[in-house]
This record gives structure tokens, C-alpha cells and sequence, in this order.
């Protein structure tokens, strides 16, 4: 009798208690992106207007940090061009992990209508991609809709394991 | 020497050549006080500034070449994404080139509206000036009440064209809708309290001390630096050149409307930040100018939007379903696009930045031969060379602030 039982100090009970560490670790994660003032373009100026008055994003609890070193999230808002692709990548690189990128607006995600010698037909094509957010430029609402999703990506993550490598597109 | 490879361009432009005790920092093209991406190589004595040499480039996005491989109407959209601030005065800009170019009469009616919608984005123009500039010098608070009345205007933009940034509001040869309803009334109840918003504005900032250092005495431009720079626009005036292409050459009724040009003789980020302030009030007049237009245009009947040259622009819904030929002109103007006769024009706008100006080769095809814009941001860039040697380092971005610098216009 009773040797069915779980002894939770025991080996059964390990995962039980990191599934808890996880809920914890992620709810603070999640709830705490500090965004990277990555403004290349006219969505940098959504971007801006997301953080304001009005739409006022630190609710969310997403501040913007002026330095990579600090943030946890890059939103790369406008137009990426082949002269500053080297410095996207030297950025993203600066961030400590877990780190995610959320690629605002259209010429971000491909290029858009920009299919010209200078530019880069999609930032994901030199740093990994977590969310592509449409529009040209995307509303502030858009932009608070897109950190909820990540938001709740995140929270489906394991937090002990270090990130998987992200695939390159 | 640099070792050039495919990650690490080789930057021909810039020469490294430098003393010991000299100290060179990189500024950007990733600053949040750069105004967009800017990268200014500063050469320092400790903390003044020898030398300094902005690098552009970072947003260029290849419109021009684009431009030649679009048809007119096409490349409309495009000129949103300029000066992405004010959008509207980018499409205006090359609507009236093309329409010169083609010799077009717009209705009087249109004209009304494409002069609210100008004044509307100077004033959205300026407000977002005023957020980021208090902001890099550390007033968070104007910050946010400036965004806040912009959003106001956001909203009437909306109502207008659908878009709050990129608006695409002025076609060639007129405007594409008539104002809705609520639109005069929305304005006017914005108008009516926008006064006590830049009083409260200058009541922060007139008289604070971190400001008036920050401010006073910063960056000044003499009348010769100005004129010699190619400024134009607020940086022109704030250094006692009365010059603003809407009294020297205006266009739509701007000579039918009164206002003043605010003229400063100081020539510092002062005067230049009071300039502003004065031109969002006189925009405001304007605003309540053109409403009372409106409304006599409403009452002589006077409907017509868009020009009536069938030839380079469509004819009216009515006509096009009901007229075969009309309809087939509407046909080949959609897909082939309208074809100017040749030659080539190039037409100055007061936009909020300065003189924008849209130069167009037509060789008689449907697209630009050659199209070039002159934007006033790019030209504000390079007097920084010049201003920017015997300032200190926390001058560097107040005076960017000042200057009022958009990179999607100064890259194209």
C-alpha cells in the first residue's frame, strides 16, 4: 500500500517543481520586456507614439532602454538598408539572452515596397526573427497587439534551458 | 588603414587621420537623440568638438531610382515615406511638380483642403518637433502633453484619408475626397483650445533655467553661414533672412490668407525653438481662414475635386460609367499612366522643415525621366559641420534637436 505514492523530494517531483519555476521566471520575463529605441523609420515615429500619452506602452511594462545591454526586446521599426545591416547584427549581439525581436512594419518583415538596390528585402535576414507585425506603418494598437503575442509565446517557454538556436530565414 | 570585408564597409569618405591627444567618437547611426540615423564622427579636445563629420546614408532606400520606374501616380505613395512627420506636405510637393508640369488648374474647392491638410501637418510637423527635441534635453513632460494634442490632430487626419502617418491625402490634380462631416467642427473644438496647450507649453519651458542653458546662446547661425549652407525654412529665419516661399511665391491661396512669418535675429537654438512655437500659432490662424473658405466654397456650390484633364487624369465616377470613352481614357491612365509633355520643372514648398523642392525631367514617357527632390533636412545635415566644432558635447543634441532633422528626407 501506498508505494504507488509520489514522493515529491524525490527524482517524480523534479519536474513539478520546475514547471512551477518556469510559471514564475516567465511571468517576470513577460512581464517585464524593456525594448530596445530601435526607431530606423517612419514606424520608429508609431513606435515613439506607442510609448506616449496615448497609448502609453509602460502598462505593458515595456519601457524603452537606449542601450542593448539593458533590453530584453528589439523592435526593429523601419526600413533596414544594406549600409546598416552590419550594425543590426553588432546590436543584436550586445543584447543579453533570452532576447527576442519583433519586426515592425513592412519594410522590416521584407523590404516592402522599398525593392531597390539599398535595402534589405527583410531585417530576418541577418538577425532571427521572433514576430512579424504587418503594416506600413502599423498602428500603435498593432504594436501593443504584437507585444501580448510575444508576450504569450514567452510564457510558453522553458526558462532553465538557454535559448534554442533561432533559425535564420 | 582599414581592412574592408563584406561586413565592415570601407568608409572612403571618412579620413582617420588624427593627432594623439585627440579623441574620436562614433555617434550613432543607432542614437536615440540622433533624430533617425545619424552617424557623426566627432573629433574631440576633451570635451569640445573640433571637428565633426556627419555621415548620411544610412536610410537611403533608393527612391529617385525608384521613381524612374514608376508611373506618376504610382510613386505618390513613395513621397509619404520622405519626411514620414508630414506626409502630406511631401505629396503635395510632387503633386503640384507634376501638375505644373502638365499645366493643371486644380478646383478651388481642393485647394481649400489641401491647404487645411498642409497647416494640419505643419502643426503635427512642429508638435513632434517640440516632443523629441524637450525630450533629448530631459523634459519628459512636454513630451508627452506635445504628443498628446498630436494625437488630436491624428485623429482628424484620419477621419480625413484613413492613415495616421502615411497619408497619401493629395492626388494629382486635386484632392481624392471631400472632408467629412464632423471634420470642420473637430478642427475648430481643437483649435479653439490649442492656445492654452502652447501656453502651457512655454509656461514649462520659457522660463526654465536647464532649458535656457541648454538653449541660450547654443548653436547659432549667422546670417552668411545660413544663406551660404543652403538653409531654408525655420533655420533661414530664426537668422534674420525673411524668407518663406508661401509670402515669396505662394502657391494655392496662400496670398488670400493673412499671416505673419515669424523673423529672428539671434540665430541660436532659442530663437529657433521661439520660431517654432510662433509658427504653430500662426498655422492655427490659417486653419481658422481656411474653414471660413471652406464653408464659402460650400455655399457658391463650388464641388469640384479633382482637375478636369481628362487626359492626364481619370474623369469622374459618373463619366466613366456612363461615357465609353471616358472610360477607356480611365483604362489606359490606370495602366499605362499618364504622359506629360516634355520638359522639366522644378517647383519649390514651404514645408515644416524648409523649402522642399521636386525637380522633374520629363522626356514624354509615362515615367520621370529624372526626379529629383531637394529636401531641406539634408542640407540642415550639413551645416552641422560647421556649427557643431567648438561646442561641447551635450551641445551635439540640442543642436540635432534644433535642427530639425528627419532621415527618411535626407536619404531618400
Amino acid at each position: 500500500m501506498a508505494q504507488h505514492q509520489v514522493n515529491y523530494t524525490q527524482d517524480g517531483g523534479l519536474p513539478v517543481a520546475l514547471t512551477s519555476v518556469d510559471k514564475i521566471v516567465n511571468w517576470g520575463r513577460s512581464n517585464s520586456l524593456w525594448a530596445m529605441t530601435y526607431g530606423l523609420a517612419c514606424c520608429g515615429i508609431e513606435m515613439m507614439a506607442s510609448g506616449a500619452s496615448r497609448y502609453d506602452f509602460d502598462r505593458f511594462g515595456t519601457i524603452f532602454r537606449a542601450s542593448p545591454r539593458q533590453s530584453d526586446l528589439m523592435i526593429v521599426a523601419g526600413t533596414l538598408t544594406k549600409k546598416h545591416a552590419e550594425f543590426i547584427k553588432r546590436l543584436y549581439d550586445q543584447m543579453p539572452e533570452p532576447r527576442w525581436v519583433i519586426s515592425m512594419g513592412s519594410c522590416a518583415n521584407t523590404g516592402g515596397m522599398f525593392n531597390t538596390y539599398a535595402t534589405v528585402q527583410g531585417v530576418d535576414r541577418i538577425i532571427p526573427v521572433d514576430l512579424y507585425l504587418p503594416g506600413c506603418a502599423p498602428r500603435p494598437e498593432t504594436l501593443q497587439y504584437a507585444v501580448m503575442m510575444l508576450q504569450k509565446k514567452i510564457r510558453a517557454e522553458k526558462a532553465g534551458k538557454s535559448q534554442r538556436q533561432k533559425r535564420l530565414v | 588603414m582599414q581592412q574592408p570585408n563584406r561586413l565592415r564597409p570601407f568608409f572612403e569618405n571618412i579620413s582617420f587621420d588624427r593627432k594623439d591627444n585627440e579623441m574620436v567618437i562614433n555617434f550613432g547611426p543607432q542614437h536615440p537623440s540622433a533624430h533617425g540615423q545619424l552617424r557623426l564622427v566627432l573629433h574631440m579636445q576633451q570635451e569640445q568638438i573640433t571637428k565633426a563629420h556627419p555621415d548620411v546614408g544610412y536610410l537611403h532606400r533608393g527612391m529617385e531610382k525608384m521613381a524612374e520606374n514608376m508611373i506618376y501616380n504610382e510613386f505618390l505613395p513613395t513621397t509619404d515615406r520622405m519626411d514620414y512627420i508630414a506626409s502630406s506636405s511631401n505629396n503635395y510637393g510632387f503633386a503640384l511638380a507634376v501638375e505644373k508640369l502638365i499645366g493643371l488648374e486644380v478646383p478651388r474647392r481642393a485647394k481649400v483642403i489641401r491647404m487645411m491638410l498642409l497647416e494640419i501637418n505643419r502643426l503635427m510637423s512642429h508638435l513632434f518637433w517640440l516632443a523629441t527635441t524637450a525630450l533629448d534635453i530631459g523634459a519628459m513632460t512636454v513630451f508627452l502633453y506635445a504628443f498628446r494634442e498630436r494625437e488630436y490632430l491624428m485623429d482628424i487626419i484620419e477621419d480625413y484619408c484613413g492613415a495616421r502617418l502615411t497619408h497619401s491625402s493629395i492626388r494629382i490634380g486635386g484632392v481624392p475626397l471631400d472632408i467629412p462631416d464632423n471634420f470642420i467642427h473637430d478642427l475648430k473644438e481643437f483649435l479653439d483650445k490649442f492656445p492654452q496647450d502652447l501656453k502651457d507649453y512655454e509656461d514649462l519651458l520659457d522660463t526654465n533655467r536647464i532649458w535656457k542653458m541648454r538653449m541660450e546662446g547654443v548653436g547659432v547661425i549667422s546670417k552668411e553661414m545660413a544663406e551660404s549652407w543652403g538653409c531654408s525654412g525655420v533655420m533661414l529665419r530664426a537668422s534674420g533672412h525673411n524668407w518663406d516661399l508661401r509670402k515669396e511665391e505662394p502657391y494655392e491661396l496662400y496670398d488670400e490668407v493673412e499671416f505673419d512669418v515669424p523673423v529672428s535675429t539671434k540665430g541660436d537654438n532659442y530663437a529657433r525653438y521661439k520660431l517654432y512655437m510662433a509658427e504653430m500659432r500662426e498655422s492655427s490662424k490659417i486653419l481658422y481662414q481656411t474653414m471660413d473658405m471652406y464653408k464659402k466654397t460650400q455655399e457658391n456650390n463650388e464641388t469640384e475635386l479633382m482637375a478636369h484633364a481628362p487626359q492626364y487624369i481619370s474623369a469622374p465616377k459618373l463619366d466613366i460609367m456612363t461615357q465609353n470613352y471616358a472610360l477607356m481614357q480611365h483604362f489606359v491612365l490606370v495602366t499605362q499612366g499618364m504622359r506629360p509633355p516634355v520638359g522639366e520643372v522644378y517647383v519649390p514648398t514651404e514645408s515644416p522643415k524648409g523649402e522642399l523642392g521636386f525637380f522633374i525631367n520629363s522626356q514624354g514617357g509615362p515615367y520621370p525621366y529624372r526626379l529629383k527632390m531637394r529636401a531641406p533636412s539634408f542640407w540642415h545635415t550639413g551645416i552641422l559641420q560647421d556649427l557643431l566644432p567648438g561646442s561641447m558635447i551635450p551641445d551635439v543634441v540640442a543642436i540635432i534637436g534644433t535642427t530639425n532633422i528627419v532621415f527618411g528626407e535626407v536619404d531618400r
